[in-house]
Order: structure tokens, then C-alpha cells, then sequence
């Protein structure tokens, strides 16, 4: 019962620290928002061309700008103290990680999910493209926070982590980043496309388990020092 | 009422917190080397030493957080590995940073610190530790003592018989150094373990842990010969 209870009161602390400062919660959105705009105005406005590389151009963006928002998910807990409160709790450090995460995901992979079919239209994605976008990118981007939360936990110490993260990363965030824009362009083609997200189904319930295990053993560490 | 019968029965029991011959060394400079101490319930134990003597260190080895260390530590005479979850739940820890959010309020705060304690027992708390009429004023708005003593207010709310306190005392004005003070003595005489760095002469007798000689001078060490080691 006080288990629950510590781990609601974390849950609630961020999402009121968050309401707060409701600013940096447009930063990812708007990192989205503009990779997207730009492109057509760089490349070309031809919605043919668009509709061929929409896919791509959408995972790619959404992918950035998690990538951009994951550096948040420990840094001020880090620096005032909290993240050695939260370790010197008697439960597992795993279940405040799995919470950590979901707010994560709540403040970048889904607002990112749910914005992504505008830019869809933006980019003239072809409109079989639409459902498969939307739900690789429902099983997609929690797999991106929870993988995110391993390098966020290892480099939270670093002063100049900002380059390591994604160079730990990277390599993890890519089975995802090719089934998901290629289930995309199954929907286009009008293929199936529930093998791609049996895939991304299948590497979200594999990180669920082991994600928040390795994250809290990198946070363990950062901490030790 | 459980706490008090957990209490008793753990009062049989030799030491709640021990350590045996701990070593530890930090960029080739030995900080301690054959510490050994037993400390029971009713007690105040001070580490003390010069700047860089291994305060922190220490505290952040008793509570876990660091493992670079040599030696034994023992929590009711269990090992420390099989009795982590105890420790932790027994354990109230205020550190360096003390994990006070700026924005958010001093209620808000304590409502995470300590998520079992009610609406009215915070403001009673807040009051205890001076911050009356400031319970909704975001944290940012407020002094660096008035920050500390939002976290010195979890002292009047946790039920926790062990307090490990790194530098309490630290930009709190001298009314509030003498009622923590008061709180400090208060838990002692109720059977708990108070641990704590600082600079600041108590009032009261306390078990003293110098640190910074290369070798320790524990005074409660009986069994185990001390300067030895080196």
C-alpha cells in the first residue's frame, strides 16, 4: 500500500512539475513541428515526391525530438537531490524508473503521436499511410522512452553527457525506426502491415521488462559516483 | 503502537547499526582505514573531521549509495545485503541537496517527500519548522534556509528510527539550530538513532567519530583495536 502510494505521489509531483513549466513541453512538439514544415520548402512542395519520403521524414522527426526531450527525465532530480531520496526508498528503484518513464512517454511520445496525422497532411502522406503512422508511432515511442531511460540513467552524472546519450542509443532506437516507417509504407502500398507492428508489440513488451532494470542499475551507478 | 512493540524487540538485539573494519580510499588517499563502530538506539552519533576527511563519504557508504568500500556493515545484526529493504524503511536521509522542487510549494512538496502524511499534519509541521504562512508559496520564492527547513520539516513527519543527517545545520539561522537541535535530542531519548555530520558543538553528550587521523578513535569500539591497521 505505501508502495503505491510513494510511487503516485512521484507520478503526481511530475505531472504538476510539468503543469508548471508547461513551456519545455512544447520544446519536442516543436522540434516535430518544424523538421516537418521545413522540408517541403528545402526539397520540393511536389506532393508526390512528399508522399514518397512523408514516412520517413515523420519517424525520423519524432524520433529527434524523444531523443531531445530524454536529457529532462533525470537531470533535476539529479541536481537537487531527489533521484537520492528516490533510490533510498525501500521498493525498487525499477517501479520509480517504470513511472519516470510513463510520464516521459505522456509528455513527448504521445503528444508527438497525436500531432503526428497533421503532419501528415503537411506532407501529403497518402492516405492509407494514416493508420499505420498512428499506431506505429502508439507502440513505437514507448519503446523510444524506455530505451532513452537507460541512457538518460547512465549519463544523468555526466556534464557533458549530451553526446554520449545518443551514441548509446542509437543502435537500439533503429529495429524500431525501420519497422515503423516501413509499416507506413505498407499501409501506402496497401499491404499489411501487422507483421510491422506485431514487431514493434513484440520489442515493447521485450524493453518493458528489461528497460527499467537496466535504467535503474545506471542510475545506481551515476549516483555512486 | 506496532512501533513501539518493534521497537522493544529490537532493543534485544546487540546494535542496530554496525560496521566492522571499513576501509576506504579516495584518489589514493586513505579516509579510513579499521573503522569499526556498533551504535544502538538512543543514540546521537557525530562524524567529525577536517574539510575532505570522508564525511560524506562515510554517510554515503552507511546508506548504501556507495560501494567503494572494504569491510562489513550491519543493520540489527544482519548484513547490510539481506537487510536492505529494512534499513531503507527504517531510514530517513537528508543530504546535501535535499530534494526540495523549486516549483512547487512547500505543501507540495512534503506531499511527495511523505506521501502518508495528511493535509493537516504538514501544516503542523511547516509550522514547527517556521515556515507558517508560506505553505503555498512556490519553493523558488524562498530563502536557502527557508528550502532546508521544508526538509527539515519531514523530521516531525516520518515515523523513521534511524536519521542519518549530512550537515543539518547548514544555513539555518540559530533559532532554528537550537530547535533542531531540541528535535534531534527529542528522537534520541524516544529510542532513535540519530547519525549526523556538522561542525556545530551539540548540547549533549554524543558518540564521536573523528575522522581525517588516518585512523579512527571510536570510542565505543571495545572489542577492536584500532590503529593497528596502518
Amino acid at each position: 500500500m505505501f508502495a503505491s502510494s510513494s510511487l503516485m505521489a512521484l507520478f503526481k509531483r511530475d505531472l504538476l512539475i510539468a503543469f508548471r513549466n508547461r513551456g519545455e513541453l512544447l520544446n519536442p512538439l516543436m522540434f516535430f513541428l518544424m523538421v516537418a514544415s521545413l522540408f517541403p520548402l528545402a526539397v520540393t512542395p511536389d506532393p508526390k515526391f512528399l508522399g514518397l519520403i512523408a514516412p520517413g521524414i515523420i519517424w525520423v522527426g519524432a524520433l529527434l525530438a524523444t531523443l531531445l526531450s530524454l536529457d529532462l527525465m533525470f537531470k533535476s532530480d539529479y541536481d537537487d537531490g531527489s533521484l537520492e531520496q528516490i533510490i533510498l526508498q525501500p521498493q525498487p528503484t525499477l517501479l520509480f524508473v517504470l513511472v519516470k518513464t510513463l510520464l516521459h512517454w505522456l509528455m513527448a511520445g504521445l503528444p508527438l503521436t497525436l500531432m503526428a496525422p497533421l503532419l501528415g497532411v503537411m506532407l501529403a502522406l497518402p492516405e492509407g499511410g494514416y493508420v499505420p503512422l498512428v499506431l506505429s508511432l502508439l507502440l513505437g515511442t514507448p519503446t523510444l522512452s524506455l530505451l532513452g531511460s537507460i541512457g538518460a540513467g547512465l549519463t544523468v552524472g555526466l556534464k557533458k553527457g549530451g553526446m554520449l546519450m545518443p551514441l548509446l542509443i542509437l543502435p537500439l532506437y533503429i529495429p524500431v525506426l525501420i519497422f515503423a516507417a516501413s509499416s507506413v509504407q505498407a499501409g501506402i502500398d496497401g499491404n499489411a502491415y501487422t507483421g510491422h507492428l506485431a514487431f514493434l508489440g513484440a520489442y515493447l513488451a521485450l524493453m518493458l521488462v528489461l528497460a527499467p532494470v537496466a535504467s535503474a542499475a545506471a542510475l545506481k551507478i551515476s549516483i555512486a559516483r | 503502537m506496532s512501533h513501539l512493540d518493534k521497537q522493544k524487540a529490537d532493543n534485544a538485539l546487540p546494535s542496530l547499526l554496525s560496521g566492522q573494519d571499513l576501509y576506504c580510499e579516495r584518489d589514493d588517499r586513505v579516509l579510513f582505514d579499521g573503522l569499526s563502530f556498533d551504535w544502538h538506539k538512543g543514540q546521537i552519533v557525530r562524524i567529525s573531521g577536517a574539510n575532505g576527511s570522508g564525511k560524506s563519504t562515510l554517510i554515503r557508504i552507511l546508506l548504501g549509495l556507495s560501494a567503494s568500500y572494504e569491510g562489513q556493515l550491519f543493520f540489527s545484526g544482519r548484513p547490510m545485503k539481506h537487510a536492505t529493504y529494512d534499513f531503507r524503511n527504517a531510514l530517513l536521509y537528508l543530504g546535501h541537496q535535499v530534494g526540495i522542487k523549486t516549483s512547487l510549494s512547500p505543501e507540495e512538496n512534503l506531499n511527495w517527500l511523505c506521501p502518508q502524511a495528511n493535509r493537516s499534519e504538514v501544516y503542523q509541521a511547516l509550522e514547527k519548522v517556521g515556515l507558517k504562512g508560506f505553505e503555498d508559496v512556490l519553493a523558488s520564492g524562498l530563502s536557502a534556509g527557508q528550502q532546508r527547513r521544508v526538509a527539515l520539516a519531514r523530521l516531525y513527519l516520518e515515523d523513521k528510527t534511524i536519521w542519518i543527517l549530512d550537515e543539518p545545520f547548514t544555513a539555518i539561522d540559530k533559532d532554528g539550530v537550537a530547535q533542531l537541535e531540541q528535535r534531534i535530542i527529542e528522537h534520541a531519548q524516544a529510542g532513535g538513532l540519530v547519525i549526523l555530520t556538522t561542525h556545530h558543538q551539540l548540547a549533549v553528550d554524543v558518540e564521536e567519530v573523528a575522522l581525517g587521523e588516518f585512523t579512527s578513535s571510536v570510542h565505543a569500539t571495545k572489542h577492536h583495536e584500532t590503529g593497528e591497521a596502518q
